[in-house]
């Protein structure tokens, strides 16, 4: 038996002359850690500038909010500051260039926020706002939008405010708020003279309260609980700012984390057919030492301690480099953060990128590593028997399943919950599986069908994807999975993005205002109807509250079980209510049927959408209570409706039948079809000009939005795929430097056999061009199935292959392919080919 | 004293639904300090043979007492340890760990035995065999001929009792087949090695004491000098 420490003299012996390929082994997994410590370190110093500034993200310590007055507060008094806002979402109009926009408006009074500020430029801009006047200040995307100066006007509801300052940063807003609902700021003074606050506006009530230092908010509140939450107030501390931002981030940080996961699994797939190389070259040697008396354990551990080295290495060459990537993160997701993000070194992260790297480079290596146990002496003698691999090995089964538990305990630290964890183990077995079955069914089809007349360089290059020890499918596997994310992502964004411009044409409505209230209808119809546009839907609202279900009222409901009660959220929201009594186009019956007043008694017999229903342990028959203006009216739930979202349209959670709301008050809804920009322009300003309080959304600025919103989501994305398609690449390169010397050995035959060196170049093009092509075929075909998946099923879109996208991808993948292989070939060619002769390889 | 004998030793292959013997019932001893060589002619069974001889592989039917251990009741380490013990092995493609020096090649077997002067009897050997000034170079630095002498170092470091080489001159030119003929004879000698050779060369094999000719998995014939 020899001692630990000649296995690590012979490993080490072993290492000076594998040094180089050894690291090429590694090189695959330094991406995958570097992506999970950065985004590990990221998430750690995110959490804890949450915590430090969790006081600015709530802007005070206490925040109430309603959807009424909010009235005197037993608390204002122990306060020693107080400030209200009043916000929702209207029209606003630049006079200068006759623009308008829906934007979110605010209007304040007092020194909110009491902790950070309203960050504007100028800097002055803030204290001049609140120097009193009609003065505004305003979103600088908004600004941006509409080529708005400071010290222009702007036009909010029937009142004129001179633009003070540029906002660019209000705390606890992120860059995506600022891009959905862009912030006008104007002095509470003013809100009554705008007009705006009427009947059917959704209008929240905010009240900020600041106290003595020291108080514990948490303590004092406590007794005002009970009421506010009868009153339907919603109080929000530092503390629970703290934990729902943190816990929200913290989800990112770990969804994150698992998609640097897929790139360190890949590149895992790198390290075990590398190794397994590897593990082929030193068979010979194996037998050898077996021969002089070495036991099949120790020459395992021989090789396993340098495989331990290296990815050691490998971990610490990651850990670094993510430890200077996340210096960069901050500015990949500036649009999502609503906090100032420090960067610094978390040891806690590299501490885990170092175990992680160590751990799967060990766990993906072993499974070529164990042939070593079984090769037989008798190979010294006899050396074309030494790879008899045993397929039944119960060790190799066994590292499988570790492997399995492996992907599976990671997931579950990351997402907590073992059906996620169960999820995203099995989204990897189907995600490699799928790619290594494409790969295989792609290259048995191009070894099936292609014909024999080929030339000779074509059918050589053919051959060569087939040798013994190349690692196409792993090629495959690893860049066609990250062709796979990349594209699959290309791919929905382009298909969301063709189906809302796709609304635009054909007879689709295209605008649509709202919170028309019933005097301004007539007036608003003959204005859409003297340019010629068609009114093709005209929907009636009526806003409602839900005061029993089955005769459980809010109060029995809090005192019911967690098993038993409804979401309290049921008897919080306002419903917007229409009455019809048919279906329209984007909506159709799956239960129950459509009744009509008086076809069941006097019974009144409502429709629910069915997710809405089925989320709330809603049956047919169930027994709803509605308050319309304080009015109870009772209803049953007589069908449940799909509805499909993904049109310019209004849709309802509850749709009346007609002849019970006719007389309650509304507001009113129209859907109409312009026929140009122009023309959406013209009457968009028209009508603003005249009634301020209507609102108006145009799918213009819808699909403008979106772009907005998919281009900073993609980003982030596309940085992400990044690490998948970096590792690909050193798996690619590695992989070609490794076949090295097997290509160089032919080569040099096959120009002894007379092959001129433009044909040994032709055949080597064609190979890397037939890689190339395998690998970014089957991840394009791969990202379709996802996209096609993804569309029926999540965004209910018709699936249409993008051909041009994927083109763009696969002549991309497959050139770089090539000039990799080139550049790898033009270092064949700078060896002395002595040295191969000699076997050096 | 008997160093190695072999009773009714058979070894057949399974390839397919054939089964192929290639060992067939062979029987034969070998006393200690023998020189020996098994001649026949390509594919005869001889390599084979030597395979079960050293407890590199084990027969079908039969047994292989080798230093008084009986090689098929034990399993593939327990012989690993037998083989660092008691054997040496010369090969015809010299089979040198090509990321090892010369002098680390050497030093293996007798690394393995915790040999403390290691170096010093590696250093002592490869003096012997006349390679001292080559123990720093690689495999593919030296000749054919100079990595087989480094070989026949390595399998005289652990003084093995006996000595297996098969066809040890079979990939040399002839001046060279001769050197180490004569290198291996001579340590022989040197040390009382029994020594078992493998050969189709029937010149060589003239210079043992005793030749086992086999033909078809047989032995044909068992000749004392
Ligand atoms: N693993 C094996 N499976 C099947 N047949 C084998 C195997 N190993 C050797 N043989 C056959 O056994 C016979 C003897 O081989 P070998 O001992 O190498 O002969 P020699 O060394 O005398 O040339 C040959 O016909 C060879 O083909
Ligand atoms: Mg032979």
């Amino acid at each position: 038996m020899p001692d630990f420490n000649w296995i690590l003299k012979m490993a080490m012996r072993d290492f000076r002359k594998n040094l180089s390929r050894l690291l090429l082994f590694v090189s695959s997994i330094v991406v995958g850690i570097a992506a999970l410590v950065a985004i590990s370190s990221f998430g750690e110093n995110l959490v804890k500038d949450i915590d430090n500034q969790a006081k600015e993200l709530l802007g005070a310590d206490l925040v109430l909010e309603n959807n009424k007055p909010l009235g005197d507060q037993a608390l204002d008094s122990v306060a020693i500051q107080l400030a209200s806002e009043v916000n929702f979402a209207s029209m606003v109009a630049f006079p200068k260039t006759d623009a308008s926009r829906l934007t979110q408006v605010r209007a304040l009074e007092g020194d909110f926020p009491f902790y950070g500020k309203l960050e504007t430029i100028p800097s002055e801009g803030d204290a001049d706002f609140r120097s009193g006047g009609k003065k505004a200040l305003v979103e600088k995307t908004l600004m941006a939008q509409f080529d708005a100066q400071v010290g222009d006007s702007i036009k909010v509801g029937s009142v004129m405010f001179r633009i003070v300052g540029e906002l660019q940063k209000v705390p606890g807003q992120t860059g995506i708020t600022a891009t959905v609902a862009p912030a006008v700021y104007i002095p509470m003074a003013y809100l009554e003279e705008t007009g705006l606050v009427q009947y059917g506006s959704r209008v929240e009530y905010n009240r900020y309260l600041q106290f003595a230092s020291g108080t514990n908010v948490e303590e004092l509140i406590k007794p005002f609980e009970d009421q506010w939450e009868m009153d339907r107030v919603d109080a929000d501390t530092v503390e629970d700012r703290k934990r729902s931002t943190g816990r929200s981030f913290g989800n990112l940080s770990n969804f994150l984390s698992l998609v640097a996961f897929i790139a360190l699994l890949l590149g895992c797939v790198g390290v075990a057919s590398a190794v397994n190389v590897f593990v082929k070259e030193k068979l010979a040697s194996v037998a050898v030492l077996r021969c002089l008396g070495v036991a099949s354990l120790d020459v395992l551990l021989i090789y396993l301690v340098e495989i331990v080295v290296m990815g050691l290495f490998g971990a610490l060459i990651g850990s670094i480099l993510g430890t200077l990537l996340q210096f960069i993160l901050p500015a990949v997701f500036a649009d999502f953060l609503p906090v100032e993000v420090t960067v610094g070194i978390s040891w806690v992260s590299v501490g885990f990128g170092m175990i992680t790297g160590l751990f799967v480079s060990v766990l993906f290596a072993l499974l070529p590593l164990l042939k070593v146990r079984n090769v037989s002496p008798m190979a010294t003698l006899r050396p074309e028997t030494a790879d008899s691999t045993l397929l039944k090995d119960p060790a190799r089964w066994a590292v499988m399943v570790g492997i399995l538990l492996f992907i599976f305990g990671f997931s579950y630290f990351l997402l907590k919950q073992v059906t996620w964890a169960l999820g995203f183990t099995g989204f990897v077995l189907v995600a490699f599986g799928a790619l290594w079955g494409v790969g295989k069914l792609i290259m048995w089809a191009v070894r099936k069908f292609l014909p024999i007349s080929l030339s000779y360089p074509w059918r050589q290059a053919l051959a060569n994807l087939y040798r013994p020890n190349n690692q196409t499918i792993s090629l495959i596997a690893t860049i066609g999975l990250g062709t796979a994310m990349i594209s699959t992502l290309f791919f929905l964004q382009n298909q969301l993005l063709e189906e809302a411009k796709f609304a635009d044409k054909e007879d689709q409505p295209n605008m649509l205002m709202f919170d028309i209230q019933t005097p301004q209808l007539a007036d608003v119809k003959s204005k859409v109807v003297d340019r010629k546009m068609r009114i093709i839907q005209e929907v009636p609202i009526v806003t409602m509250q839900l005061n029993e279900i089955n005769g459980i009222d809010k109060k029995e409901n809090e005192e019911l079980p967690d098993e038993e009660n409804y979401s309290r959220w049921l008897y919080n929201r306002e419903f917007r209510v229409t009455y019809r009594d048919t279906l329209i186009k984007s909506e159709t019956l799956t239960s129950g049927e459509l009744i009509p007043l008086g076809a069941r008694g006097d019974s009144i017999f409502v429709s629910l959408e069915k997710g809405f229903g089925e989320g709330n342990k809603m049956k047919l028959g169930d027994e709803l209570i509605f308050n319309v203006q304080g009015r109870p009216i009772k209803t049953y739930i007589g069908s449940f409706r799909d509805v499909k979202f993904n049109q310019v349209s209004t849709n309802f959670l509850v749709l009346f039948p007609e002849g019970v709301l006719e007389q309650a008050p509304k507001f009113h809804v129209i859907i109409t079809k312009t026929q140009n920009d122009r023309q959406a322009a013209d009457v968009q300003s028209e009508i603003v000009r005249e009634f301020p309080n209507i609102s108006i959304i145009n799918l213009g600025t819808i699909v403008e939005t979106l772009e907005d919103i998919l281009g900073k989501i993609s980003f982030v994305i596309q940085f992400m795929a990044f690490f998948s398609i970096a590792t690909g690449i050193l798996v690619l390169i590695s992989s070609l430097i490794i076949s090295k010397y097997q290509r160089m050995r032919e080569s040099i035959l096959l120009r002894t056999l007379g092959a001129s060196s433009g044909i040994v170049r032709v055949i080597n093009t064609l190979e890397y061009f037939f890689l190339g092509s395998l690998a970014s075929l089957s991840g394009i075909l791969l990202s379709f199935m996802a996209t096609f998946l993804l569309g029926e099923f999540v965004f209910e879109m018709n699936f249409s292959l993008v051909w041009k996208e994927g083109l763009i991808i696969y002549l991309a993948i497959t050139g770089l392919t090539i000039v990799l292989g080139w550049l790898n070939g033009r270092r064949i060619i700078n060896q002395p080919p002595m040295e191969i002769l000699r076997g050096n390889g | 004293m008997s160093i190695l004998s072999i009773q009714n030793l058979s070894k057949t292959y399974q390839s397919g639904s054939r089964k192929l013997t290639v060992l067939e019932n062979v029987n034969f001893e070998i006393q200690a300090g023998e020189t020996i060589s098994i001649v026949g002619p390509s594919g005869s069974g001889k390599t084979t043979l030597l395979g079960l001889c050293a407890g590199l592989d084990s027969g079908s039917t039969g047994s292989v007492v080798l230093n008084g251990q009986a090689l098929e009741k034990l399993n593939e380490d327990q012989r690993a340890a037998v083989r660092n013990k008691d054997v040496g092995f010369i090969f015809q493609n010299f089979q040198l760990l090509p990321t090892l020096t010369a002098l680390e090649n050497v030093m293996v077997p007798l690394e393995l035995k915790k040999r403390k002067d290691a170096k010093e009897k590696a250093l002592e050997l490869l003096e012997k065999v006349g390679l001292k000034d080559r123990a720093t170079h690689y495999p593919t630095q030296l000749s054919g001929g100079e990595q087989q002498r480094v070989s026949i170092a390595r399998a005289f470091a652990n003084e093995p009792k006996i000595l297996f080489a098969d066809e040890p001159t079979g990939n040399l030119d002839t001046e060279t087949g001769e050197m180490i003929e004569k290198l291996i004879f001579d340590l022989n000698t040197e040390k009382g090695t029994t020594l078992v050779l493998v050969t189709h060369d029937l010149e060589l094999a003239a210079k043992t004491r005793r030749i086992i000719h086999i033909k078809g998995g047989k032995i044909q014939e068992d000749a004392h000098a």
